[in-house]
């Protein structure tokens, strides 16, 4: 548990040093967001449909264009590899960075989301359920697309391929929360995408930092 | 454990594949030419889809066998990740390129079928979709191999995507499968009472073998060439070479 809150902590006050890259996420998904009223339509019936699609669509996106930060810099420097060396739990290392990921770019995600759906219209009696998907999805997100990240990290191309690999991975989550939020808004019962949503997390939860693991020490080779 | 090392290592692989694949072309050319010859000439036309059901005689084995090769590449994964075996690293590789053809093998005459059937080439059916997303995966199983200068190191990668890939597989088909089903539902695993006549349901399982027959009759042929560039420096395969 030790070099868990170790590593949370010194990964969580790099990204406070860090603002402006942490706030990059943020602001492309604030613009992205506001580009399609321009793409489309700035029609109130039509914005209001698609705004489900187009925030969780730009959220994946947003979340996994910052993926890269999670492992490169410390790649880059050697300290990464020392991490590695160190005793202790490998899975558990893997786990305190996505969390500390997590808590930098997903958590600002959730909250600025509201906003950004009440912009394209969206319902505010299902604002609830967005958030809740986006609480729950967020960190299978950048579960999974630190396998990405951990499989592209010795190549000098890694960002775009990284993604290529990761996004089929987001399917079910992209789904079932989508799923869940037009359900809200037709005030049909959304307590069955949430269970399916938080298995999901659990599931990603006991299995993807294994997969992390293997595709560092492949890396490291 | 120890057959694995011994049937894994390449120079005794390379030996009794040579059998196998001689056998497997050979059934694959009789029940390929069985199959095509009563799937085209002597089953019935469909009374609804009259000819343009003789697509299905291709269309299902590859989208079965599209499925069955992403097994044998996640397995073929586990192997070369636990046991370290650089044929099963080569078997990865290459059956992401058979699989990748299978799947777009099954999504082109699927689109080809559609057009007439269901009026359109493409509608974002869950099973269309499933196949679209599977096409995805291999092609990522690709990028990653090939991204790598060294293919051992490209392999492990790609064996580690494999293999999440395929725990993943479920979720995705059965999520896209709630999101939106249009195509028509299974006809052949009903097994009580299949809702295909026998008729078409004999040439169907005899091109069903032939695939699978031609499947690892290629993987064995593919693996065996890549064996042998990768392999080029050792001895055996100067001993080979020599003969």
């Amino acid at each position: 548990m030790n070099i868990f809150l170790a590593v949370l902590q010194r990964d969580l006050k790099l990204a406070l040093r860090r603002r402006r890259e942490v706030a990059n996420p943020l602001v492309f998904f604030i613009i992205v967001v506001s580009l399609f009223p321009l793409g489309v339509s700035p029609d109130r019936e039509l914005l209001s449909e698609i705004a489900p699609g187009v925030i969780w669509v730009t959220a994946l996106l947003a979340s996994l264009m910052s993926m890269d930060a999670i492992f490169r810099s410390d790649y880059d420097d050697g300290s990464l590899e020392q991490l590695l060396l160190l005793p202790g739990s490998k899975v558990l290392l893997v786990l305190a960075k996505v969390t500390a990921h997590w808590i930098s770019i997903g958590l600002p995600l959730i909250i600025i989301a509201p906003v950004m759906a009440l912009l394209l219209y969206f319902p505010a009696h299902a604002i609830v359920s967005l958030m809740v998907t986006l609480l729950i999805s967020t960190p299978i997100l950048s579960l999974l697309g630190a396998v990405g990240v951990a499989l592209t990290l010795s190549l000098r191309t890694g960002g775009i391929l990284s993604s290529l690999l990761i996004l089929p991975f987001y399917i079910p989550v992209l789904i079932f929360s989508t799923m869940a939020i037009s359900a809200a808004t037709s005030n049909l019962p959304v307590m069955g995408y949430y269970a399916l949503l938080g298995a999901f997390l659990i599931m990603s939860l006991i299995l993807v930092p294994f997969a992390v693991v293997a595709a560092l020490k492949v890396s490291h080779n | 454990m120890h057959f694995i090392h011994k049937y894994g290592s390449p120079n005794y692989f390379y030996q009794w594949s040579g059998t196998w694949l001689k056998i497997l072309s050979a059934l694959t050319l009789i029940l390929m030419a069985l199959g095509l010859y009563w799937a085209l000439i002597i089953s019935p036309p469909d009374y609804q889809q009259s000819e343009t059901v003789r697509i299905m005689y291709i269309h299902v084995p590859s989208a079965w066998m599209s499925m069955f090769t992403y097994v044998v590449m996640a397995s073929a994964g586990v192997v070369a990740m636990i046991w370290r075996i650089k044929v099963a690293e080569i078997v990865v590789a290459q059956s992401a390129i058979i699989g990748a053809s299978f799947t777009l093998l099954a999504l082109v005459t699927g689109m080809l079928w559609g057009k007439p059937m269901w009026g359109a080439y493409w509608v974002w059916d869950a099973r269309l979709t499933s196949e679209l997303v599977l096409l995805f995966l291999y092609v990522g199983v690709l990028a990653i191999y090939s991204a790598y200068e060294d293919p051992r190191t490209g392999a492990k990668a790609a064996s580690i995507l494999a293999i999440v890939g395929v725990i993943n597989i479920p979720i995705i088909h059965y999520s896209v499968e709630w999101w939106n089903t249009l195509h028509q539902g299974p006809t052949v695993t009903k097994f009580d009472s299949p809702s295909a006549p026998l008729s078409m349901l004999t040439p169907l399982f005899i091109m069903f073998f032939a695939f699978k027959t031609y499947f690892f009759a290629l993987l064995f042929a593919r693996t065996r060439n890549a064996l042998l560039s990768r392999e080029r420096h050792t001895s055996w395969v100067q001993e080979i070479l020599e003969k």
